[in-house]
């Protein structure tokens, strides 16, 4: 509906162009290049555990994008399960191994070129599908939120639901994995550590 | 003009109820705990059976000198503090403390996901300034938080997510719109296992193995002092009215009541945060620390059981109405 609103209007020369930006539009491209920044931050640093913490800002700043495009739910979302979760095992990790105050240097495993050739295309293959699929589609601020956790409900259960429910399947298959993983190796060293009980309850 | 007011105006409210209300509880604190045990509390400060202690506390606190670790890592060091507070600051602003739109701070739409994943950001701040201050019972105190926090974000997201389906929304007041009587028998379990769970977030006894003073001192905040300790403490004391308030509202009818006059929600709603505050403190009081498998059992073993089985009774109960 909105897409062909937006698109006529873009047609009819009034709508959105590139040279005069909207304060959210500025907004979002600062906010973007904050990410970018963080997320190079994140992968150059040399201290394991700021590296870390610069993965908050990142993902916080891709949230913020996701709240400017009106996506409200997926931003708060994000923040669940990426802030709040994903990065807390990672420091949980990070303090396991002890990772020192200050510089790691033995932290780099040599792999830096083909780390940024993937990193490249995969960076490259995102952006061609994500601007092949939305080209100039903007979004109708003014109107009713289309990203609400209304909107996003009712496409996910309606028109998604298989590969919904195959990425669940996916996600068990994953548990029912590392606890068979971290079964057997509690199996091999159970004589000595009769405590292997508590690792493979960390989710 | 009006808008920008408006806004000003919420803020300066929340804000007001971000300083007053901790210290109300903290000062309940002093009194109910010495009661409970036998003693007066605070007499002096102030005059009047003590009433101004926090403050002197805060005075204090304001006055020593605030020092670094000399092998710390300063910038993070002297972060965590705020990472720690300012969530609960955000979390405030989403609570309706009443009917009708001029008692909540803003109106999120999707305010119960906003809530939950604010809160999770605290808890970076009590990881960060147990590895940035370079000390093993600061370390240690940061582990035991993030193991504990693993454990109960889930049951807690899971009681929240029933209550979301018996109101059919996740926004905080259409939740409380949403609100029959009878929730509250059919939601009692989902609200024991949120206020458990968020109870053990908080770290306040009996859950507080993570700052357990008798054997690694403070835990991640062995080495604050002044200003940034008092924070972490006014941190935790936010921590508390954030999660009765939340209590309040997902489970407990937040603003509705028996004698339910339209212009008293607000004192309704009080009323609740207050008897869960009083038994905050009097389970801190009753109750010994519980031993760290003993916290990972509680969770994996009993709370998410017991939040997957509030799901399904809601989902039968759910189907059975319409």
């Amino acid at each position: 509906m909105s897409v062909a609103a937006t698109a006529a209007s873009a047609t009819a020369a009034a709508g959105p162009g590139f040279l005069s930006p909207s304060g959210v539009e500025i907004a979002f491209l600062l906010v973007g290049l904050v990410t970018f920044g963080a997320a190079l931050v994140t992968v150059t640093t040399r201290q394991l555990v700021h590296a870390a913490l610069w993965l908050v800002v990142t993902l916080g700043g891709l949230a913020v994008e996701y709240l400017l495009l009106t996506a409200e739910f997926i931003a708060w979302v994000q923040v669940l399960i990426y802030v709040g979760s994903v990065v807390v095992l990672l420091l949980f990790g990070l303090m396991l191994t002890k990772a020192p105050i200050g510089r790691s240097p033995d932290a780099d495993s040599g792999n830096r070129p083909v780390a940024s050739a993937v990193a490249v295309a995969a960076a490259a293959a995102l952006v061609w599908v994500v601007v092949d699929a939305f080209r100039t589609t903007w979004i109708d601020l003014g109107g009713p939120a289309q990203g609400s956790t209304e909107v996003s409900g009712r496409f996910l259960f309606r028109n998604w639901v298989l590969p919904f429910e195959a990425l669940s399947v996916l996600l068990l298959a994953a548990l029912v994995g590392a606890i068979v993983l971290s079964r057997k190796n509690g199996a091999a060293r159970a004589d000595g550590n009769a405590a292997g009980g508590s690792g493979k309850e960390q989710r | 003009m009006n808008d920008v007011l408006d806004v000003a105006l919420r803020l300066i409210a929340v804000f007001a109820v971000f300083l007053v209300l901790p210290l109300v509880v903290g000062q309940a604190e002093h009194k109910v705990m010495a009661h409970m045990q036998g003693r007066l509390g605070p007499m002096h400060a102030g005059g009047f059976h003590g009433w101004a202690q926090l403050v002197a506390d805060g005075v204090k606190f304001a006055q020593k000198e605030d020092v670094v670790p000399a092998d710390a890592d300063r910038r993070i060091f002297q972060l965590a503090p705020a990472v720690a507070l300012l969530p609960y600051l955000l979390v405030l602003v989403a609570i309706p403390i009443g009917p009708g739109r001029g008692a909540v701070g803003q109106t999120v739409d999707a305010g119960v996901f906003f809530v939950l994943a604010v809160l999770g950001v605290g808890v970076l701040g009590s990881l960060m300034a147990g590895w940035a201050s370079a000390n093993k019972f600061s370390l240690l105190g940061g582990l035991r938080t993030a193991a504990q926090l693993l454990a109960y974000e889930l049951p807690m997201l899971l009681a929240v997510a029933s209550v979301a389906m018996a109101a059919g929304t996740v926004s905080i007041p259409g939740i409380l719109h949403a609100f029959e009587w009878w929730w509250l028998p059919w939601q009692i379990v989902g609200a024991l296992v949120f206020f458990v769970a968020g109870l053990a977030e908080l770290q306040r006894p009996p859950f507080d193995m993570p700052v357990a003073d008798s054997e690694i001192i403070f835990g991640a905040y062995t080495e604050y002092t002044g200003l940034r300790f008092a924070l972490f403490l006014l941190a935790e004391y936010v921590g508390i009215v954030v999660l009765c308030a939340l209590t309040t509202v997902l489970f407990l009818g937040g603003w509705h009541g028996p004698y339910g006059a339209d212009g008293l929600g607000w004192v309704w709603t009080l009323l609740k945060v207050a008897v869960l505050a009083f038994v905050v403190i009097w389970l801190r009081v009753s109750y010994p620390r519980l031993r760290e498998d003993q916290l990972q059992r509680l969770a994996w073993t009993v709370l998410i059981p017991l939040a997957l089985a509030q799901i399904a009774l809601t989902g039968i109960v759910k189907v059975a109405i319409n």
